[in-house]
């Protein structure tokens, strides 16, 4: 009986080791939360900045070209406060579960969540500058190629992530046979659903330790 | 019936020892400092269990140099996959048979 506990034992061992040298297990749901709301709060501010466009509330001389500036640094906004405040989560994380935060498990993630979002990113450069009339598909292809990015980084880290990666890309390409609606699925993918799997993540993984 | 006890492997009694497979069988290659922080191990006691899985040719050595420390890598090879695949049924089929 002793002996069968010790394997037991062994086998637990095993299978932390291999999560831990394999998977980023430091990421804070609440950082997921935390976007989220932050994402909506972009997609209100810009929500107002689209309806004083629509509502001639822009001055004569000031183009289309001053809203996509005004747009443009809501979305910059959005990203930074969104990654500090992830960071910072994280990183409370890392601490108390007594991890090196900077370690190749973090490099895995951040490698290969960053394949398909910089070519995301190029894609929606690119359509900014040289489609000057596609705007249209700017937000879902924010959808489309943050659920790619996230299905490629989900091997290196909690597996659920995979599930909202197939979430915004599924929410993304129903988008792009919606155009004209990008603001609610943006706010949709990226404020609900995270709001929604940061919960789920914070109660499965930090809360019940 | 037969002992269940018979498929375990020796190499693998020790507890150190199966914490480097478990590392090695996830990560392509890993280097001594990451293993060393990863199982919480001193230079010394590290070394030694490397040298036995080494002998037992379960994984590959790679020396290199970063400036000017030596940066030593492990890798598995095949003998030590299929090892401690079989180890691991082993103790699966142990503990259910138990």
């Amino acid at each position: 009986m002793n002996k069968q506990e010790e394997q037991l034992n062994a086998l637990n061992d095993i299978r932390n080791i291999m999560d831990r040298s394999s998977r980023f297990i430091s990421l804070s749901g609440l950082s997921g939360v935390f976007a989220g709301f932050t994402a909506l709060l972009g997609a209100y501010l810009a929500h107002i900045e689209i309806a004083d466009y629509v509502n001639g509330k822009y001055t004569y001389g000031q183009s289309d070209l001053n809203l996509e500036f005004s747009l443009i640094k809501i979305g910059l906004a959005v990203l930074i406060v969104a990654l500090v405040g992830g960071l910072l989560l994280t990183l409370r994380q890392t601490k108390k579960k007594n991890l090196p935060f900077w370690d190749r498990t973090t490099k895995n993630l951040l490698i290969n969540l960053a394949i398909p979002l910089i070519s995301g990113g190029l894609f929606i450069i690119a359509l900014l500058l040289v489609h000057p009339r596609s705007y249209g598909l700017i937000a879902p292809s924010c959808l489309v190629f943050y659920g790619l990015a996230l299905i490629n980084a989900s091997k290196y880290t909690y597996s659920d992530i995979r599930f909202l990666g197939f979430c915004e890309v599924v929410l993304g390409l129903i988008a792009m046979f919606n155009i004209g609606y990008g603001l609610y699925f943006w706010a949709t993918g990226f404020g609900f659903l995270h709001i929604f799997y940061g919960t789920i993540m914070y109660f499965k993984y930090e809360r019940a330790k | 019936m037969k002992n269940p006890i018979e498929a375990l492997n020796k190499i693998f009694d020790s507890r150190i020892r199966l914490g480097v497979m478990s590392v090695l069988v996830v990560n392509d290659s890993v280097s001594f400092n990451e293993l060393k922080q990863l199982l919480e191990l001193t230079d010394g006691n590290l070394a030694s269990h490397l040298n036995t899985l080494e002998q037992a040719q379960y994984l590959k050595v790679q020396k290199s140099f970063i400036g000017k420390k030596t940066n030593t890598t492990y890798m598995l090879t095949e003998l030590g996959r299929h090892a401690f695949k079989t180890h691991l049924d082993a103790l699966e089929k142990m503990i259910k048979g138990i």
